[in-house]
């Protein structure tokens, strides 16, 4: 398989999982401007900054405003990460490897595009944003359905897991760190109702609201929210079971190819800290470093797959 | 008016068509136009697209597919079929000829001028002969069609020619939508094209090559307008579909770049230029090929198809010399008609050809795709007007012929079936044999009266039915 099919599926998937994140941000943000108290628009900040387009926004806007936050988030052509180009980039990914892809994956794929890009032609009205939001998570739940129904469970496959779960555990762990000083000891205010809606719009942002009560079966408390997104191995978007799907994949290569390479060392290592750490001892150290260090683990993690199997010339 | 293919002056079908024509006489319109729907849904979920260039908005269109078949009989298409074939053979004689001994040349049969002033002339290929003795692998050749038994060959298209993945898709889709007309009609196969391809290709690999040849395919990139085809046939091949970037020469071999490292490559199904292929002998800035690639040609460690230089043999300046050259290397005279052919080079001609204007077709030497074309008889006096300056300015550059009355075959429209011209683009696979797949491309011009059929200027596409009788 040629290195450049690699690195084609790696970035369509990876493109894939941040139009659906981003989905999910929307969502966690207009769910925030519902119970707000305040009209205030701090929530737009963080979710633009979670989606680590802040600055970026700023060059093209002079305030923070939820409309033209929402657009530049959903469709604005100058933002690279906006659903619309994210949904693109992987569709033009997907047709650079349509040869790799099985008819119905590719065909759910340009689906996808086709419709998205046909729904956001126009600004949308706020009445139709949540309409366009769940189109936007089922359609590219429909390409996961397809991609799971018929692919082969070889190279392809693999390459594609690993880029999903690589963005999965980088829009995670950016998601945590925007919002970790809500999670801090100092903040913690029991009976706040301002932090509950904080906490639950961290949990909204990833789809776990509903689920973090059938686990810790209990209020909202920082730790468990942390524990839940950091370190649980059954919370799919959690940074334990991304590097668990990592390793699985990469290990699928060694297998087939084998060879041995930088890249399972460090996603080895990784996955290890994740099962042997405590939240508490995560929480005590610090929030914001441990996700900091983890965001540049993980990028590392990336370029070393890249490097190992040929993504680019040299 | 015009032959048509269906029906007779007394709107009785043809022979070839009465399994057809009885079946859609027992079809509502209403019916059929709501197919029609369904299949260009089946084309924009598959995205067999292609790019029109120049068209920022649209920039990936669909091209038209109309659901009434175009059908050839069996005795219609052997004699095709055979004229085909001579030609084929004939090109590649050629081609080998003048890049060897040019002997048609020192028989006074082709002016030395023509060909060595031609810029799909390659110098780089004198001498050289590609693994097999085959030049010109895919060839597309366009043909059009005035009355019963009359054809005549438009264009050869020995280069790159591209619609075969509509060819496909367009069977595919009808035996999809109508699989009762499969039962009604016996329509000869063409879906085995992708496994004939990778045969005939892996027949002329290197000498040198041991074992299973290694084949990819080698495309400009998703922009490309033909892109779509690229990656069908890659796909359908069961091969790696290879942009420049992923190639680079390695102790004499060609080699792609995978995920366990280099792997070599013995035959390239090339869909880029020539000019683009090796930034080392040709275009310095282009991107899209593999540097040294032709020194690797050159020591018979690949295989590219189709040749470079191959253009030459369907440059349209050429073309008028092709009775000629069938007669030369076949020792026969050509079944297959060429339409007649101003070369507007020539003083005379181009007189004639400037007083003539509005009943000839003028179209570019190295033109393609219908772009840059005068189309006489459709043309207002000012267009013709523009048209003789460019023609006066550098006549060398085009050539003319006289309007054909093209044959025409229904479409389906609102009111029924409406008669529209029509072409037809046979796919042929030449290697240690010719193999002319039954059936082809069939171009159809969609507005009424048109006889422009390219898809870059609101041309659709048939099914096209080769019957087995």
């Amino acid at each position: 398989m040629l290195g450049r099919t690699a690195n084609g599926l790696f970035w369509m998937f990876r493109y894939i999982e941040r139009a659906e994140n981003t989905a999910r941000l929307i969502d966690a943000g207009l769910r925030m401007s519902l119970t707000r108290m305040h009209g205030h628009e701090e929530e737009w900040e963080s979710v633009l900054r979670s989606s680590g387009v802040f600055s970026a926004y700023c060059e093209h806007y002079p305030e923070v405003t939820s409309a033209d936050a929402i657009n530049y988030l959903l469709r604005d052509r100058s933002n690279p990460s906006s659903i619309l180009c994210a949904i693109e980039a992987a569709r033009n990914n997907g047709r650079m490897v349509r040869t790799a892809l099985t008819r119905e994956a590719w065909e759910a794929t340009n689906e996808c595009y086709l419709d998205i890009k046909s729904q956001l032609a126009r600004k949308p009205s706020n009445a139709d944003l949540p309409a366009i939001i769940d189109n936007i998570k089922q359609r590219t739940g429909l390409i996961r359905g397809a991609f799971h129904g018929t692919m082969l469970r070889n190279e392809p496959y693999n390459f594609s897991r690993i880029g999903t779960f690589i963005e999965r555990a980088d829009n995670t762990s950016r998601i945590l760190d925007v919002k970790y000083y809500v999670l801090l000891p100092a903040a913690f205010q029991v009976g706040s109702s301002l932090d509950n809606v904080q906490w639950e719009s961290i949990l909204r942002s990833v789809s776990a609201h509903r689920a973090y009560g059938w686990v810790y079966d209990d209020d909202y408390k920082p730790a468990n929210i942390a524990d839940f997104l950091i370190l649980n191995g059954r919370m799919p978007r959690s940074l334990a079971y991304c590097y668990d799907k990592i390793n699985v994949n990469l290990s699928y290569l060694e297998r087939e190819y084998g060879k041995r390479n930088v890249c399972h060392d460090t996603a080895k290592a990784t996955l290890g800290m994740l099962r042997e750490r405590e939240i508490q001892a995560i929480m005590d150290t610090g929030l914001h470093e441990f996700l900091q260090g983890f965001i540049s683990q993980n990028s590392r993690v990336a370029a070393e797959i890249s490097e190992a199997y040929r993504f680019y010339q040299d | 008016m015009p032959f048509d293919e269906m029906l007779t002056a007394d709107s009785l079908p043809r022979a070839p068509y009465n399994g057809y024509f009885n079946w859609h006489s027992e079809q509502k319109t209403s019916d059929l136009i709501k197919k029609s729907r369904d299949a260009e849904n089946i084309f924009r979920k598959t995205g067999i697209t292609f790019a029109v260039y120049g068209k920022e908005d649209s920039s990936e269109r669909l091209i038209p597919f109309d659901i009434v078949p175009r059908i050839i009989s069996g005795s219609e298409w052997r004699k095709l079929a055979q004229g085909i074939e001579q030609r084929v053979m004939a090109l590649n004689a050629f081609l080998d000829d003048i890049y060897h001994k040019q002997e048609i040349i020192k028989a006074g049969r082709v002016p030395r001028a023509l060909i060595e002033k031609n810029d799909a002339f390659l110098p780089e290929m004198i001498g050289m002969r590609p693994p097999g003795g085959v030049y010109t692998h895919i060839i597309g050749t366009d043909i059009v069609r005035t009355g019963e038994g009359q054809f005549y060959v438009l264009e050869d298209n020995a280069r790159t020619p591209s619609g075969v993945s509509y060819m496909l898709e367009n069977r595919e889709t009808m035996m999809q939508m109508f699989p009762e007309l499969f039962h009604l009609n016996k329509v000869r196969p063409v879906e085995n094209y992708p496994k004939l391809l990778r045969q005939s290709l892996a027949a002329v690999a290197p000498p040198g090559c041991n074992g299973k040849p290694r084949i990819a395919v080698l495309t400009p990139g998703i922009f490309n307008s033909a892109f779509y085809e690229h990656a069908y046939l890659a796909d359908q091949m069961g091969v790696e579909l290879v942009e420049g970037s992923d190639l680079r020469v390695m102790d004499g071999k060609v080699v792609m770049r995978t995920t366990q490292g280099y792997q070599a490559i013995d035959v390239l199904y090339r869909r880029v230029d020539d000019d683009f292929l090796d930034p080392l002998s040709f275009r310095p800035d282009s991107t899209l090929g593999v540097p040294g690639i032709m020194d690797v040609y050159r020591a018979g460690n690949i295989t590219i198809a189709n040749a470079p230089g191959t253009g030459i043999a369907d440059d349209k300046a050429i073309y008028s010399y092709m009775p000629e050259i069938v007669e030369f290397y076949t020792g026969q005279k050509p079944i297959l008609e060429n339409v007649p052919t101003y070369r507007c080079s020539e003083p005379d001609t181009l007189k004639y050809v400037l007083e003539n204007l509005p009943e000839l077709v003028v179209k570019e030497v190295h033109g393609s795709g219908g772009y840059g074309m005068l189309v006489g008889p459709a043309a207002s006096k000012r267009e013709c007007k523009e048209f003789a300056e460019k023609l006066k300015a550098r006549p060398g550059n085009y050539i003319a012929q006289p309007t054909l009355s093209l044959s025409t075959v229904p479409i389906l429209v609102k009111k029924g079936l409406a008669p529209r011209h029509v072409d037809l683009r046979p796919f042929v696979l030449v290697s240690n044999k010719i193999q002319i797949i039954p059936g082809g491309l069939t171009r159809v011009a969609l507005k009424e009266g048109s006889l422009v059929v390219n898809s870059s200027q609101g041309g659709g596409t048939k099914d096209t039915w080769v019957l087995e009788d």
